[in-house]
């Protein structure tokens, strides 16, 4: 069953110039236990989908339209005191900035004692026994002591399993990433990614894991949906979406990854920038930046639609699909053309 | 004490340059040029001004003494002292005043902004920011004090020894009540816009955003995570703003002739009396150093980031 079903979600911003779709027509479902990747540039609405579902948008510019099915019931309908008693408690979300994402003037101790106190009916004390062990749980080394630390006193990876640790303290259902990894080196990426997997397991969390990065989704998602300019582009299966994308802009995506195979001056990049929100290109809103762009693209707003093969895999674009086997055919093999 | 030093060098030197003749003041409108000479052969007036500058350091590290007043031969260690604890009362309650008034509003404004108080808070702003407080003093002293009645329009009361008119902390707190008012608007209002500022800041953090996502009541995300992040920068400038005011408050001093530092260095100007002018530049330095100190334990007890290991 899906934990979370999401379908035409719609968030628009009211600003001095006018109104920006962030969001536009967003649908998809995470199931229990599994992994969701979100990809995009920056900017594309990946963030804003997830506060969305959170309501935590800013309430006095934010219009949200759609549905967010959190176990059958839909969040954007809810009253603000029932979210509130699921935020943090069966859903939660980690933030891209470990560095300002917690209070600076509260000990980590106090901030994850808070967390539990405000869905359990328990003690301090056994809020801190808790606290004490996620963090053994995410990594703390001697958590016993640290826990009385600041967050100053603690490296971004080490606040960023505080993060994680602050997030699944109650055992959501649902936890919601955004960007978990990008604030961090490498090698805490790595670290950040396999703690998650591995607590998923252990919980049976979904987690929606937004990112930019490919490489991070093709570690963790089941699943992935590609976001351009508010509108989901691609839809499928990690599989499906590494081995035979459908859409111009995943190709795009997948052609701008840095391979060790290839010996390149120059990572390959896709041309332009994403439109502004506040007035997008007609028709399909990747035409301005699209190499196969067709005169109906830049009039007709192109369906999100199942692919022949499978009707799992979704895609929104007017090229027909021999063509795009084609060129799925040069983007693998013309890659591997370059390595040897 | 750097800062010591060149504060008081630069006050003689100021004196020094500035065209006036302290010894004719002194030795009072009938004197002879020899009287004259003599006064100024006195008051060591005659040496130059290292000279002068040498025995004033030499007197106040030696005996801690400031000297005496050209004027009336008072000590001036005793006129600072006399005069002090007047403008300390209207510093500090003062500052209780503009705090009182300025946290709330300031608080509610940044929470609602466009509301209606935040549009009146803003209007009390603008005027507490125009209005000089002479005006304001005699606006209030003219309505309150004089019209209605309602508070004494001048004076001060000891708070401690009661004289046969008046004293005692009633008849202290009585006299005070305008001079506080008048002397707290001008402050109210700018920390009204300060905290307005800093809470709203504050509010956009990421670790607010967190406070949320946790599903803490917005009550509680103001209370332990928006309001002592936001006093953070507070605390700084109530410090200064405490230590430059205990300096003397001349407007509202005069206004109500509370017989304070600020008075006390008008009338030492106009009688070019320098050793009570410099008494009380010492003094108010001492006071931004000491306020400088306090200042720095203090934002090292609320920000743990600052707390030394």
């Amino acid at each position: 069953m899906a934990v979370l079903e999401v379908s035409d979600l719609r968030t628009s911003f009211r600003t001095d110039d006018g109104v920006v779709k962030a969001v536009d027509g967003v649908s998809f479902s995470v199931e229990r236990g599994k992994t969701l990747g979100i990809v995009g540039e920056s900017g594309c609405g990946k963030s804003v989908t997830c506060l969305s579902i959170m309501g935590l948008n800013n309430r006095q510019n934010t219009i949200s339209s759609g549905e967010a099915r959190f176990n059958g019931e839909n969040l954007l309908e809810m009253s603000s005191r029932k979210l509130r008693t699921l935020r943090g408690n069966e859903i939660a979300m980690i933030f891209q900035d470990p560095m300002t994402s917690l209070n600076p003037v509260h000990t980590i101790g106090r901030q994850l004692v808070e967390a539990v106190m405000l869905h359990r009916d328990v003690t301090k004390r056994d809020a801190r026994l808790r606290a004490l062990e996620l963090l053994k749980a995410v990594g703390i080394p001697r958590a016993d002591r640290r826990i009385d630390d600041y967050p100053h006193q603690f490296s971004g990876g080490m606040r960023q399993r505080v993060m994680i640790a602050m997030a699944l303290i109650n055992e959501p259902d649902l936890l919601l990433a955004d960007e978990p990894t990008t604030a961090l080196d490498v090698t805490t990426q790595a670290q950040i990614l396999s703690l998650m997997t591995s607590l998923q397991e252990e919980f049976e969390t979904a987690i929606i894991m937004i990112t930019h990065d490919l490489g991070v989704v093709a570690e963790i998602a089941d699943d992935v949906v590609v976001m351009y300019a508010g509108k989901v582009a691609e839809e499928g299966t990690v599989d499906e979406i590494f081995t035979r994308p459908y859409h111009p802009y995943t190709w795009g995506l997948l052609g701008s990854l840095p391979r060790l195979d290839a010996d390149l001056d120059r990572l390959v990049q896709i041309q332009g920038s994403p439109p502004s929100l506040l007035n997008p290109p007609r028709g399909c809103r990747f035409h301005p930046r699209c190499p196969y762009v067709m005169n109906v693209c830049r009039s007709v707003v192109p369906e999100l639609l199942p692919v022949s093969h499978s009707p799992q895999h979704l895609q929104a674009c007017h090229l027909d699909e021999e063509t795009k086997d084609q060129e799925v055919q040069k983007l693998l093999e013309g890659t591997l053309a370059e390595a040897s | 004490m750097v800062l010591f030093l060149a504060v008081t060098v630069v006050t003689y030197v100021i004196f020094y340059v500035t065209p006036s003749d302290p010894a004719r003041l002194a030795a009072g409108q009938g004197a002879t040029p020899e009287d004259v000479q003599r006064v100024a052969e006195r008051l060591h007036l005659d040496e130059p001004v290292w000279e002068q500058y040498g025995r004033f350091l030499w007197q106040l590290v030696g005996e801690q003494s400031l000297g005496e007043s050209f004027v009336n031969r008072q000590d001036v260690n005793d006129i600072v002292l006399r005069a002090a604890p007047v403008t300390g009362a209207l510093v500090f309650g003062g500052a209780i005043f503009w705090l009182t008034l300025s946290i709330p509003i300031g608080i509610i404004s940044a929470l609602r902004p466009r509301s209606l108080i935040d549009r009146a808070g803003m209007v009390f702003v603008l005027i507490g920011l125009s209005a000089h407080p002479v005006w304001i003093g005699l606006i209030f002293a003219y309505f309150i004090g004089y019209k209605l009645e309602l508070t004494p329009i001048t004076g001060y009361a000891d708070f401690f020894n009661p004289s046969q008119e008046h004293g005692g902390p009633v008849q202290w707190a009585y006299h005070m009540i305008l001079p506080w008012s008048t002397f707290a608007i001008l402050f109210a209002a700018l920390y009204v816009r300060l905290i307005r500022a800093n809470v709203m800041e504050t509010m956009n953090e990421d670790f607010v955003r967190t406070a949320r996502a946790k599903g803490a009541p917005e009550s509680q995300v103001i209370r332990s995570h928006v309001l002592r992040n936001s006093m953070l920068p507070i605390v700084t400038i109530l410090g200064m703003d405490i230590a430059l005011a205990l300096g003397g408050a001349i407007f509202t001093e005069s206004i109500y002739s509370l017989p304070g530092l600020g008075r006390q260095v008008l009338q030492s100007y106009e009688n070019f009396d320098l050793p009570v002018i410099q008494g009380i530049v010492v003094f108010s330095t001492l006071c931004i150093i000491v306020f400088n100190l306090i200042v720095d334990l203090l934002y090292a007890v609320v920000d743990p980031r600052i707390r030394l290991t």
